[in-house]
C-alpha cells in the first residue's frame, strides 16, 4: 500500500448469484488525484463503487477508503466520501433548496458555510432562480446539475462521481469540471470518476482503470493507454483494449472462449 | 437532533404538499361515520348500547390513525423505488436517528390526520365529556401512530415492492382494525373473538381514547396506556433493527 493512497483496493470481488459482477480487483488511488473508471456497460464499475461508498458489501477482497474498512466502519468512511450517483437520488417533491438543505444537515455543514455555499453552488449551476421550484418540474438536465451540486455541497476528501455529466450539454459539462479541477486544486480533494466520454476523461483524468467483465485489464495516464496500445486517442485505445463494438460480429477465439466459461459458470 | 428534526421536517412538509391525500383519505373515516353512524344508531340504541355516533367517534379517529401510520411508514417504498433512499443511507448519521425522525414526522402526520376526522365528528354530532381529558386523547393517538408508523418502516424494510404491501394491508392490518372493537363493544363477544380483541394491540388504543374522550374504557385506562407504551418502544427497536439492515 503505497503511503498517499486514499483508497485502496486489494482482490476485490463481488458475486451476484454465481455472476462475477467485479471480479478480483486491485488498484489504488493517490490522495489528491483525479482518478477515471472507463468500461462498458455492465462492466462492473458502478458496483465497485458502491462497495467503495458502503452502499454493497463485497463478497471478498480488501478495501481501505480513507484508512478505514467500509464493510466495518461504515461511518468514518461516509464522513470522508461525498459521491455523486448514476441513477437519481433526488427527492422530487422537495425543493431544489430544500434537497440541498437535507444534505447540508445531515452532513453537518455548518450554517454560515451551508447557506453562503448552497447559493454558490445553486447560482453556479444556474438554479438558483428556480430553487424554490419543486424537483419534479425539473428536467433532466436540471436534475443532475443540482445533484452535482448537492455532492458538492460538504467539500469532502474524496468525491465519487458516477456518470455525471451523462445528459449533460457540452457547455455544462466544460463548466462543471473547471469547478471541480479548481476544488481539487485547491483542497486537494480527491476525484474518483466514470463516464462514457472519452475526451472527457482523457481531458481530465490523471490516471485512469479499463475495467471489463468485472476485471481491470490496464491502467495509467491516458498518454501511456494510448502509448502502450499504438493508438492516438484515448477513445482508440478504449476500443483496442475492449474490443467491444466488434465482439458480437467477429468473436476472437480467446473471446468465445470467455464467454462459454462464463454461460457455464452461470448455469451452474 | 439536527438529522431526526431534518428528516421529521421532510415528512411533515411533503405530507402537507400533498392536499389531494389529505382530502381522499378523510373520505373513507367520513363515509364510515355517516353510513354506520347513522344507519346502526337505532339498533345500537335499541339494544341499550347508548348513542353510536359517541361510541363510533374514538374508533373512527384511530382507524384514520392506524391507516395513516402506516401508510407514512410505508413510504419508504418509494424512496427506495425513486431513489433517494440511496442520500439518506450513505450520510454519516446513525441509522436509528434516521428512524426516528422518519418515524416521528411519520406519526405527526398521521396524529394530525386523526385530528381532522376528530373536528368532523364533533361537526356530525360527537361530543367529548371533558376538556381536561383531550390532552391524554391525544397521546393516544400519538402512540397508535408511533406503533403503525414503526410497523411500517419494518415491514418496508423487508419488502421490495407494493405487492408484498398490499398483502400486509389486506391480511395484516385491516383485521387488525376490524377486530379492535372500533365499531362495535367489545363486552359480551363470543370466546374466540374476546381472545382475539385482547390481543389485537389496536384494541387499546381504541379503548383508551373512549376512555379519555367518553369517559368509558373496558381495560381501564392505566392498562391501556401500558400496553401502548410498551409496544411503541417495542416497535420502534424493531423498526430500527430491520431499517439498520437495508442494503439500498
Ligand atoms: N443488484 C444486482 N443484482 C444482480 N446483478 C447486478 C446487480 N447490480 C449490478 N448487477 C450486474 O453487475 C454487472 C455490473 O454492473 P454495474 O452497474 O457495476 O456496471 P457499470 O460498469 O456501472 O455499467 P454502466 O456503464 O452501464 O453503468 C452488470 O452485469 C449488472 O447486470
Ligand atoms: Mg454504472
Amino acid at each position: 500500500m503505497a503511503s498517499g493512497a486514499i483508497v485502496t483496493v486489494t482482490g476485490l470481488f463481488k458475486k451476484f448469484k454465481d455472476f462475477a459482477a467485479v471480479d478480483d480487483i486491485t488498484f489504488s488511488v493517490e490522495r489528491g488525484e483525479i482518478f477515471a473508471f472507463l468500461g462498458p456497460n455492465g462492466a462492473g464499475k458502478s458496483t465497485t463503487i458502491k462497495m467503495l461508498t458502503t452502499l454493497l458489501q463485497p463478497t471478498g477482497g480488501e478495501i481501505t477508503v480513507d484508512g478505514n474498512d467500509p464493510a466495518n466502519r461504515k461511518d468514518a468512511v461516509r464522513k470522508s466520501f461525498g459521491i455523486v450517483f448514476q441513477d437519481p437520488s433526488l427527492d422530487d417533491d422537495l425543493t431544489g433548496l430544500e434537497n440541498m438543505r437535507y444534505h447540508a444537515i445531515l452532513y453537518k455543514v455548518p450554517k454560515d458555510i451551508r447557506d453562503e455555499r448552497t447559493a454558490e453552488l445553486l447560482k453556479f449551476v444556474e438554479l438558483w432562480e428556480r430553487r424554490h421550484s419543486l424537483v419534479k418540474t425539473f428536467s433532466g438536465g436540471m436534475k443532475r446539475r443540482l445533484e452535482i451540486a448537492r455532492g458538492l455541497l460538504h467539500h469532502p476528501k474524496i468525491l465519487f462521481l458516477d456518470e455525471p455529466t451523462l445528459g449533460l450539454d457540452p457547455q455544462t459539462r466544460n463548466h462543471i469540471w473547471n469547478y471541480i479541477k479548481d476544488i481539487n486544486r485547491q483542497e486537494g480533494m480527491t476525484v474518483f470518476f466514470t463516464t462514457h466520454y472519452m475526451d472527457e476523461a482523457e481531458k481530465i483524468a490523471e490516471r485512469i482503470a479499463i475495467i471489463d467483465h468485472g476485471k481491470i485489464i490496464a491502467i495509467g495516464s491516458p498518454h501511456d493507454l494510448v502509448a502502450r496500445t499504438n493508438t492516438t486517442s484515448l477513445e482508440e485505445a478504449f476500443i483496442a483494449l475492449t474490443g467491444s463494438t466488434i465482439r458480437e460480429q467477429e468473436v476472437s477465439s480467446l473471446d468465445r472462449m470467455r464467454e462459454m466459461g462464463r454461460m457455464w459458470r452461470r448455469q451452474r | 437532533m439536527s438529522t431526526i428534526y431534518i428528516l421529521w421536517l421532510r415528512q411533515v412538509k411533503k405530507y402537507f404538499r400533498a392536499r389531494s391525500r389529505i382530502v381522499g383519505a378523510l373520505g373513507q373515516p367520513l363515509l364510515f361515520m355517516l353510513a354506520f353512524g347513522f344507519g346502526f344508531g337505532q339498533v345500537f340504541r335499541q339494544a341499550g348500547q347508548g348513542d353510536y355516533i359517541q361510541f363510533l367517534g374514538p374508533g373512527i379517529i384511530m382507524m384514520s390513525v392506524l391507516f395513516a401510520a402506516v401508510f407514512s411508514g410505508i413510504d419508504l417504498i418509494w424512496d427506495r423505488q425513486f431513489g433517494f433512499l440511496k442520500e439518506t443511507m450513505i450520510a454519516p448519521v446513525p441509522r436509528w436517528q434516521i428512524m426516528l425522525g422518519k418515524t416521528l414526522g411519520g406519526a405527526t402526520v398521521a396524529s394530525f390526520q386523526g385530528l381532522i376526522v376528530f373536528l368532523m365528528a364533533l361537526v356530525i354530532g360527537f361530543r367529548f365529556h371533558d376538556p381536561l381529558m383531550l390532552p391524554l386523547g391525544a397521546l393516544f393517538v400519538f402512540l397508535v401512530a408511533v406503533i403503525f408508523t414503526s410497523f411500517g418502516v419494518a415491514i418496508a424494510s423487508r419488502i421490495e415492492d407494493m405487492q408484498g404491501f398490499q398483502l400486509i394491508m389486506n391480511f395484516l392490518v385491516m383485521p387488525l382494525f376490524f377486530l379492535s372493537g372500533a365499531l362495535f363493544p367489545l363486552q359480551g363477544l363470543p370466546a374466540a373473538m374476546e381472545v382475539v380483541t385482547r390481543v389485537n394491540p389496536v384494541s387499546y388504543g381504541v379503548d383508551g381514547l373512549r376512555g379519555a374522550l367518553i369517559d368509558s374504557s373496558v381495560f381501564g385506562i392505566a392498562t391501556d396506556l401500558l400496553v401502548m407504551v410498551v409496544l411503541a418502544v417495542v416497535l420502534l427497536a424493531i423498526g430500527s433493527y430491520l431499517f439498520e439492515k437495508i442494503q439500498a
